[in-house]
């Protein structure tokens, strides 16, 4: 196994460890939307942390073995239209990605809050902040394009 | 010879977007699954959360994978290649999804027991060796992507 195929297979494995921190965030907010009191909000944190890294890596490394994989291998080039289509959707993705992570940041915050005035019961504005559509709007955006770029990277258009 | 870049004949491209797809999911249901249960300690809810992730996103993620595999086993014709021609990369991508589905079924079992006695008051010890067996499983599909993707010998 040369070089460049390790560099496929890094790029692989990042696009997997991005496909499992979405997956997991899934889950996450599917769980959440029942949770209305702090501490059962702040217990998913480190479950959180988990997909936070597993997104980070998933899109650096995509990125990174992608682009070095789009100027290694000689019959693709960076300019190729499916290439492009990869990057411009990996930037769109990006950005909606971290919309996503600031509005489901809103319930630990307000979970935090709470309990340091030590209120530990349900909270109806923490259990609204839980299940913000305008996260999930984000999130199921993400997910498309994370999809999409998935299938442009089977299809291959214009190669 | 390298693969890299080798031209795919379009009618094999959905059957393998279904087994990648399958395996994606399979493998964020492990992801959630573990994470879950190794931050579990005691706590209950984490606990059944670590179970039903595997229960409800690795275990169909596993069947879409495995019906995605054969799809594309067959479209590429490897059905009527003798064995010893198989490539090693196809073969360790075979075993390990097909012994890690044994295992995940075993997995889904002890677990579903754990979560059982879980309920009646009993100790998590069982989730305990679910979370062991999830690792195992998340470590072994972490080879097979590799041998599937950079395809050694």
């Amino acid at each position: 196994m040369g070089f460049k195929e390790w560099m496929l297979a890094f790029h692989v494995l990042s696009a997997f460890s991005l496909v499992a921190g979405m997956t997991l965030f899934w889950v996450l907010i599917v769980v959440g939307r029942k949770i209305d009191t702090p501490g059962d909000t702040l217990r998913l944190g480190p479950v959180a942390k988990v997909g936070n890294a597993t997104v980070g890596i998933g899109m650096g490394g995509t990125i990174i073995f992608g682009v070095y994989l789009a100027f290694a291998v000689d019959s693709y080039a960076i300019w190729d239209f499916w290439i492009l289509a990869a990057l411009v959707l990996w930037f769109v993705g990006t950005g909606l990605g971290r919309q996503t992570g600031e509005a489901f940041l809103e319930g630990p915050k307000k979970a935090m809050e709470l309990e340091a005035a030590g209120q530990t019961g349900p909270n109806a504005e923490l259990l609204a902040l839980n299940q913000t559509s305008r996260g999930l709007a984000f999130h199921a955006g993400t997910t498309v394009v994370v999809l999409l770029i998935l299938i442009d990277m089977i299809w291959k258009p214009g190669a | 010879m390298s693969l890299i870049a080798a031209v795919r004949p379009d009618d094999w491209n959905f059957p393998l977007f279904v087994h990648i797809l399958g395996a994606m999911i399979l493998i964020g249901g492990l992801v959630t699954g573990t994470a879950a249960l190794a931050f579990a300690k005691d706590d209950a809810r984490l606990l059944r959360l670590g179970f039903w992730a595997l229960m409800l996103v690795s275990f169909p993620g596993w069947i879409i994978m495995r019906l995605g595999a054969q799809w594309i086993y067959t479209r590429e014709g490897w059905d009527d290649v003798p064995s010893s021609f198989i490539p090693n990369w196809l073969d360790i991508g075979a075993v390990i999804a097909d012994a890690g589905g044994l295992v995940l079924v075993i997995t889904l079992i002890i677990g579903g027991i754990g979560v059982r006695r879980l309920e009646s008051g009993k100790s998590s010890g069982l989730l305990k060796a679910t979370l062991v067996l999830s690792v195992v499983l998340l470590a072994a599909y972490v080879v097979a992507v590799w041998a599937m993707a950079g395809k050694p010998n």
